[in-house]
This record gives structure tokens, sequence and C-alpha cells, in this order.
């Protein structure tokens, strides 16, 4: 690794895709991840790729599925309403077993909404977004750093699946500088995969990239498939991170931007001699149901913290399944919850439950 | 004896699932046709469109993709900006590029994608059991406009290639019919003009052919076809609407 330069999350984010490969760039512009495509436009041509305004998010998704029909490393971002628009090009990117990478700055919702950061779209996020039957590989870094070194690796689990990753990030991660350091080497060019369209060249047989299936078992099949691609990942790819989390009696969970605010809340809390401790999913699909199923039996209240008015809790009720009493602190709209007002709220359910 | 005609070498030995009399047929043919003889099937990639020829990748003998519906020209894109020397074409129905797919098709054209655009145009959706498509004659019954199109409510039909033509990335746009050999052998050289400007790396270009829907349309094959002539046809004049050379030619 070189030195760490300061790197606001939306280039670093870019910069790191470029690492990894990526040569291709689809977009549209929507606040609050503007510097994403503007950074694309000016690096990609020095690596000898391209960049692609759309004229939509629709036609920007459509562009990714062509392009990683190719077996091309391709990448797409956009803020909540454009990721709705991008919803129909997921659907058949995963339909069709495609790779590809798309960032998600979440911004509050729903319609237009606002610019501020959220985590509304969760539920988009881990359940798909789009028709049919599919899931996304959805990370949630809480750093740049972490976004960076998630991004790194993005494209090697998207193509050992072959389904989209998704970052989830929020308008506090593309927006704000951090110091971040970049691998010196870029990933080395890789052979295109045996299921790429680039031309029956050399006498072999026809390649299609598609994703109709008009036969009910035919669809069945691929769908176990799809199904059984994301077991896998289920086993070898969920990723959490746990703070203080040995003696909690009251555990936290949260995700991204959310979970640095608790960090703090839950130095209040030690300060104040209540055992709090952190659960971190770092993969939010597929989820660490297991690890958080684990954690929740030694502690005696768990308080789900997020940016909406409540989906992550829906994974975190799934995970306890009733070992303990789920509790829930949510701001929306584009307002950060404060650490004083999670620990404030914190101490209150300790009051009832813990002690 | 000499062989004087064989069934294109990128058009596969199988039935079709098309209508007998629908002109899909023949189009396949003389797209198939052109890339035999232009020698590029090895690094031809088409883009299959929503609508009846969802199933081109079928019987078209060339690496294919299939899109949603509307967006196959954002699809070539993507082909395109990643595979340099490939030759990339959409095949695309009315319903598909001139309604759900306006937007891509317009600014594929804007951006001069170096593509091959072959637009069958059978005032009609077929796949779905003959709704009204932007393209239906004013008067013309269709399960969503029983009583005929009515220009009042539903507007005239929109003519795609005058519209393209306007566009100055827009470098070859044509259109042409398949009711009579003498149009079918015009078709066959705007096709193959068509792909020649992608080969020559010269941008954008289109190849609109009015085709006929017997089933949708409710009549035989020949009645289809001598409807073209009547009706289309005076509405959708045929001819060069964009040259590379710049002229334009009618009729």
């Amino acid at each position: 690794m070189a030195g760490r330069k300061l790197f606001k999350g939306n280039e670093a984010v870019a910069e790191a895709a470029v690492r990894a490969g990526c040569r291709y760039f689809f977009g549209y512009p929507i606040t609050p991840q503007n510097e994403i495509p503007e950074y694309m436009s000016r690096r990609l041509p020095e690596v000898g790729g391209a960049f692609v305004q759309a004229e939509s998010e629709v036609a920007a998704i459509n562009m990714v599925y062509g392009a990683a029909g190719t077996g091309a490393r391709v990448m797409t971002s956009s803020s909540s309403p454009g990721i709705s628009l991008k919803q129909e090009g997921i659907s058949y990117i995963a339909g069709a077993d495609l790779p590809c990478l798309i960032v998600n700055m979440v911004r509050g919702g729903p319609g237009l909404g606002g610019i501020a950061p959220a985590q509304s779209d969760y539920f988009q996020a881990t359940r798909g977004g789009g028709h049919g039957d599919y899931h996304l590989i959805v990370y949630a870094p809480a750093s740049v750093q972490e976004m960076v070194d998630l991004t790194l690796g993005a494209y090697d689990v998207a193509e050992r699946y072959r389904m989209p990753v998704m970052i989830l990030g929020d308008g506090v991660l593309g927006q704000m500088m951090e110091p971040v350091s970049f691998p010196d080497q870029m990933a080395p060019d890789r052979p295109a995969p045996e299921w790429a369209t680039r031309g029956a060249r050399d006498g072999r047989t026809p390649r299609l990239i598609n994703s109709i299936y008009l036969k009910p078992e035919e669809l069945y099949k691929h769908n176990l498939d799809m199904a059984e691609r994301f077991e896998k990942a289920s086993a070898n790819e969920v990723r959490y991170e746990e703070v203080l989390a040995d003696d909690a009696e009251l555990l936290l969970v949260a995700y991204g931007t959310t979970s640095r605010v608790c960090r703090a809340a839950i130095e209040k809390l030690r300060e104040r001699g209540i055992k709090a401790g952190l659960f971190r999913p770092i993969t939010v699909s597929p989820f660490p149901y297991d690890a958080l199923s684990k954690r929740a039996k030694s502690a005696k209240a768990v308080l789900t913290v997020e940016m909406s008015m409540g989906q992550l809790v829906d994974d975190v009720k799934i995970a306890v399944a009733g070992a303990a009493p789920v509790h829930f602190f949510g701001t929306t709209g584009g307002v950060i919850p404060k650490a004083s007002d999670i620990a404030e709220y914190a101490a209150g359910i300790v009051g009832e439950e813990v002690r | 004896m000499k062989q004087v005609y064989s069934v294109p070498k990128s058009l596969r030995p199988v039935s079709t699932h098309y209508c007998p009399g629908c002109t899909h047929g023949i189009i396949h043919k003389l797209v198939a046709e052109t890339i035999d003889e232009l020698g590029v099937r090895d690094r031809a990639i088409g883009v299959a469109s929503v609508g009846c020829s969802v199933f081109s990748y079928d019987y078209f003998d060339c690496d294919f993709q299939q899109a949603a519906h509307g967006r196959a020209p954002a699809v070539a894109t993507g082909i395109r900006r990643t595979v340099p020397d490939a030759v990339v074409f959409t095949y695309q129905g009315d319903g598909d590029l001139a309604s759900i797919g306006t937007a891509e098709i317009v600014h594929a054209a804007m951006r001069s994608e170096n593509i091959t655009v072959v637009f069958v145009n059978n005032a009609i959706y077929g796949m779905t059991g003959g709704q009204m498509a932007p393209t239906t004659m004013v008067g013309q019954r269709t399960t969503t406009s029983p009583e005929g199109r009515i220009k009042g409510l539903a507007g005239e039909p929109i003519r795609v290639s005058e519209m393209l033509a306007t566009i100055p990335g827009a470098t070859y746009v044509a259109r042409v019919s398949t009711t009579s050999p003498a149009h079918i052998a015009k078709a066959k050289r705007a096709i193959k003009k068509a792909f020649e400007v992608q080969l020559a790396g010269g941008g954008f270009s289109l190849v609109e052919c009015l085709s006929t829907c017997p089933t949708n349309w409710g009549m035989s094959p020949v009645e289809a076809m001598e409807w073209v002539d009547k009706n289309m046809i005076p509405y959708y004049p045929l001819g060069e609407f964009r040259t590379p050379e710049g002229g334009q030619t009618n009729g």
C-alpha cells in the first residue's frame, strides 16, 4: 500500500473500482453521488476504459447489462430515486447471471425526498429490489477506507457467484473526506469469462445472455440455481464486526454511518456503567443471521439503530428470534441520530429490562 | 449445376415461431445474408428486443444478448463500448422502439453509437395479441382501439425515421418495405448499407422495415401486403432520410 491520502468517499469508491479492474462506467447525475461519475469521466480514459453519461438511469443500467454481458468489469452508481429507476435493469442483470458493481449513496425518501443521508433503502437493497426471485450481495461500509477495501474485492465476489454486488453507502459516506490508502497495483487483466458474448470467434458455438425462461420448470431450475449461489455466498461471504460485545448486556445493532454514532453512544453508556456493545453487519445481504443470533443469546436486550422508520430491525428480529427483546431507535428524512439521544434511549431500556 | 441460392449461414436451419405470412422471416433472411456477405458472423453481436422478435436469438447463428423492452440500444451501447471490433446490431419492433424505447433510440442516435438498428414496423403490438402501437394508423382497429385509432384521443402515428433524421448523429436512416420482390431487393441494399456504415466506423444507422401482421390485422397474408402498400406507404414514405454522403432519396 502506498501512503495515505485524503479522499472524498465518492471519489475513493470510484478509484477503488478502477484499481479493482473497472474500465466501464455508465451513469446519470443525481445528488449526493455526482463525484463518482465526474471522477470516472476523467479517470477511465486514462486507463483505456470508457465513460458514458446515459440519458437516464434506466438506460445506464441497461448499458451495464450489455457491457457486463461481454465479460467486462463495469460499474454504475446512483442515489435512491435513481436506484429505483435502475431496478428494471438490476432484475434483468440478476436474471441473466451477470456480475457488476452498483453503488447507492442513499438519500432520504420516498419520492424525491431529500438529499441528506438516510438508510431507508435497506429493504430495497436486501430484498433484491426489482421484480422476481433474486438477491444481491450488499456491503454496508462504515468508513471511506472500508468502502475502498470492500470495493477492491467486489468484482471477484460478483464473478464468483455471478450476481451483482451493491455498495450501500449514504450521503455522509459519499461526501465526507477521510485518509485512505489504495493498493499500488491495478488488478491484473483477466481472460474473458467462458459465458461472455464478444463474438463467436474461432468457430466456437454462439452464446446468449438472457433472462427469459418461458417454461415454468426451466425458470424453476434457474431460480433454484440462483438461490444455491446465494446460499454459497451466505456461507462464505458474510461479514460483521463486534465492538465490546463479549460482555454486553445491551447489544446495539447498526450499520454504516449510524454504527459510527453508536460507537460514541456505547462509550457514553459504558461511562455510566452500562455494559453496552455493538454488532455491525458489514454484509447486509447475505445478513449475518447466525452470528447475531449467537451474540443476542448473551444479551439482555437488543437495540436496533438506523436512519429509517424500521427496516434493519426486521432482520434483527429474524436473527434474535425472541431470545431477547428487540428495541428500535430510528431517525428519518435525512436526520442523523445524536449519540446522546441514542444513549438516553438505551439507558431507558436498561432501566426497564437490563437492571 | 451452379447453385444460385442457399439459406444464409448466419441463419440457423430451424423453424421459426412466426405466424404464416409474417414478414419477420424475410427481414431475418436479409440481415443474415448481409452478415454472411460482409463476413462478420464471428464478430457479430445481436441484441434481441421484446415483442414477436424476442426469440430472434434462436434464429441468428451468432452471439446475442436479450434486452429488456425498449432498451436494446442501451444494451448495444454497453456492448459497443467494451468490444471495439464487434459488429453490433439490434432487432426491434415498433412497440419496443417507438413506444417504451423512444429515449434509448433517440440518444443512441444522438451519441452516434456505431451500431445498426433493424426496426420492424407492423403498426401493432403482435406478441401481446394486437394492441394499439404508436405506429398504428388512424382508424386502424386493434384490441385497445376497438373503434379504430381515434386521432383526438391517441394522436397520429409517429414517423420514427423522419424524427431520427433530424438528429445530427444519425448517419444512415432509411425506410423500406417487404411487400414485393422489388421492395425486398431495395430493403436488402439498405440493410447492407447500414452495416457497411458501421464497419466503416460511420456511427448510428437504422433501417425501418414496413412489415405485416396478418394474424392481428385479421387479414390473409396477401391482403396484409396490399394493406401495407395502400395504407402504410402513403403515410410512411420509403427512401433514405439520412446518408453518410448527406443525400436523401424517396420512393
